[in-house]
């Protein structure tokens, strides 16, 4: 829920947009039986937790898990506090769900080798079978480009023949290849930014350049479910950092306020730098940020803005250029542009483009282009022949065509969970879909049962959720037809039943099937 | 068949039963104890109920009654 009043920062438009950006998200809350049935599924696998830690404690059960020694059992205990205790008492006895080993390439179909285990999870042993042909809903693999052609993987053999594998150095010192460039300069060409610089690994992307950015005397303002890459760095950092709610502009502008008002904490002195860390496309989430209301708070406030684009670029807007292009803004509204080619470009490493000022001195000052290891030539090549085929500039039209079946497949299927009567999260733009479980024992009966229909999901519970809100996450590809998706659907709809997971009360009427 | 749909309908309810208390992720003995524990503390509860519940319920009709029969002696009284 969006109230208007507060945005007298933006014109009659941007009021009408507000309004209707609201209308494209829904967090729909559930029953509340729902949230009191799940709270006394929690705590009756606690209670039962306490009791085989009392039984492994007293020695009638062993304990499978790390114990202290008994030389230090007089110390500050090591394994007892809450994490552990989860742990070793709810996340052993459904571990089955996760790290699931797989033995072909994540496209939209993918091979899983069968594990059983004997003694409820402590360990496993693979039977030797492999389950072949399994749909996979929940690889990042956007744009599909997780595939096994030779004609398209041709250029990135000849550079591992060309260059070889690793490089053995930094971007400072002798990392710096010519195939580097041509990337950066493509991937700046590609955003509409003047300058771009990438990286080896998208974490180390955002925990690396956040310190390098903003230091002691700097104001981050943070979003409440930013990814622990941007937590990491903020806090690598050194600066203050103040959490605003989720997408929420009340609670930014407020704090904007508070800062510019009151200064530095004790000397009251103006901030150095206030930096807005947002994301593009939330992944637990799947909702989308508010960029032109956060532009337009930032121009009033003369703050700085960085978005992490790890999920939106190339799965968002018209020709797969993110966030900025979906609402229709200009780059150079967005001071740090940062991304990962992770996600829709199936390489690995991150980028961050902006100015040339600003570019030149991460060149510089970055810690990871000073210590880190260069990007490795044929991922380099992948993402360039990646970034190629989405402009379009190989000749063809296949990237472009995969940004619109992207979309229309995340509209199908948006729109058919939310007839079926699910829960679902997020903007009816982003391809990541959760569906809400709700309930600790359905969390591991879904997974299971899915997988025995042969459709592999990611199901995600209390750390990385809010205790109430487990869920399962699915990716939607632009790799995946038609058919497999009403395949999914078909089998949520019989789960969905089964398992009693349809807690939504909307009629949904107000989905068009624009085209 | 009608038995047929009605063994697969209860063991769909104790599927669900298991799901939403949470039971589900126990080892089979765990899953003996709770049941256990729950079906003791339910025939107690409907033990006790049956023992007590209607003389409870006579006593308060009985209570009532006074009320009423007091109400009418006092109007009674003070008419008479």
């Amino acid at each position: 829920m969006t109230v208007i009043g507060g945005f007298f920062f933006l014109g009659p438009a941007g009021h009408q947009f507000a309004h209707s950006w609201s209308k494209r998200e829904s967090f729909e809350q559930a029953p509340m039986y729902v949230a009191v049935l799940t709270y006394l599924g929690f705590g009756i696998v606690t209670l039962f937790g306490y009791f085989r830690d009392f039984l492994r404690a007293v020695g009638l059960e062993k304990c499978h898990l790390a114990q202290e020694r008994d030389e230090q059992k007089d110390f500050v205990p090591l394994y007892q506090d809450f994490e552990n205790f989860y742990t070793r008492n709810l996340y052993m006895r459904v571990r089955d769900n996760w790290n699931r080993p797989i033995c072909s390439l994540p496209g939209p179909e993918f091979d899983l080798m069968e594990r059983v285990s004997d003694d409820y999870n402590w360990t496993f042993r693979l039977t030797g079978r492999t389950i072949h042909n399994v749909i996979n809903m929940g690889s990042y693999n956007y744009l599909g480009f997780a595939e096994n052609n030779e004609k398209f993987l041709q250029p990135v053999a000849n550079a591992t023949k060309e260059y070889g594998i690793g490089v053995c150095s930094t971007r400072q010192e002798m990392g710096n290849l010519d195939i580097h460039q041509e990337l950066e300069e493509l991937v700046a060409s590609f955003l509409g930014a003047e300058s771009a610089m990438t990286f080896g690994m998208g974490f180390a992307t955002n925990s690396m350049n956040i310190p390098a950015l903003v230091s002691r005397g700097c104001l981050i303002l943070s979003d409440e479910l930013n990814h622990t890459s941007l937590i990491l760095g903020a806090r690598l950092s050194g600066a203050t950092i103040r959490v605003f709610k989720h997408n929420n502009m009340q609670s930014l502008e407020k704090l904007l306020k508070e800062a510019i008002m009151g200064g530095q904490p004790r000397t009251h002195r103006p901030w150095r730098k206030i930096l807005i860390v947002v994301e593009g496309i939330y992944s637990m989430e799947g909702s989308i940020v508010r960029l032109p209301e956060i532009v337009a708070l930032k121009k009033k406030y003369k703050a700085y803005l960085y978005l992490d684009e790890a999920h939106s670029i190339g799965a968002v807007g018209a020709t797969g250029r993110g966030v900025t292009q979906l609402f229709g803004l200009d780059p150079s509204d967005v001071d740090v542009l940062m991304g990962t080619f992770t996600k829709s470009f199936g390489a690995a490493g991150g980028y961050i483009a902006g100015k040339k000022e600003l570019v030149d001195y991460l060149r510089a000052h970055s810690h990871s282009a000073a210590y880190a290891t260069a990007m490795s030539p044929p991922v380099a090549r992948q993402i360039i022949r990646a970034m190629k085929c989405i402009m379009g500039l190989d000749g063809l039209t296949v990237g472009i065509q995969r940004v619109r079946q992207l979309a229309e497949n995340t509209r199908y299927f948006r729109r058919r969970l939310q007839e079926l009567g699910f829960i679902i999260y997020g903007s009816q733009d982003s391809p990541v879909v959760p569906l809400l479980l709700y309930m600790p024992g359905k969390v591991g009966a879904f997974s299971r049962a899915m997988l025995e229909r042969k459709i592999g999901v990611v199901v995600v519970g209390f750390p990385a959720t809010p205790i109430t809100e487990a869920r399962a996450r699915f990716c939607v590809s632009s790799a995946h037809t038609r058919d497999m998706l009403d395949k999914v659907l078909c089998s949520l709809d019989e789960l969905g039943d089964y398992l009693g997971l349809k807690f939504s009360r909307r009629k949904c009427t107000q989905f068009e099937l624009d085209s | 068949m009608d038995v047929k749909n009605l063994k697969e309908y209860l063991h769909w309810l104790y599927y669900q039963y298991l799901l939403i208390t949470g039971i589900y992720v126990l080892e089979p003995w765990e899953q003996s104890i709770f049941n256990t524990v729950l079906l003791t503390m339910v025939a107690m509860i409907i033990y006790t109920s049956y023992v007590f519940v209607p003389i409870h319920v006579r006593l308060a009709l009985d209570w009532f009654a006074l009320l009423v029969q007091g109400r009418v002696d006092h109007i009674t009284h003070l008419s008479g």
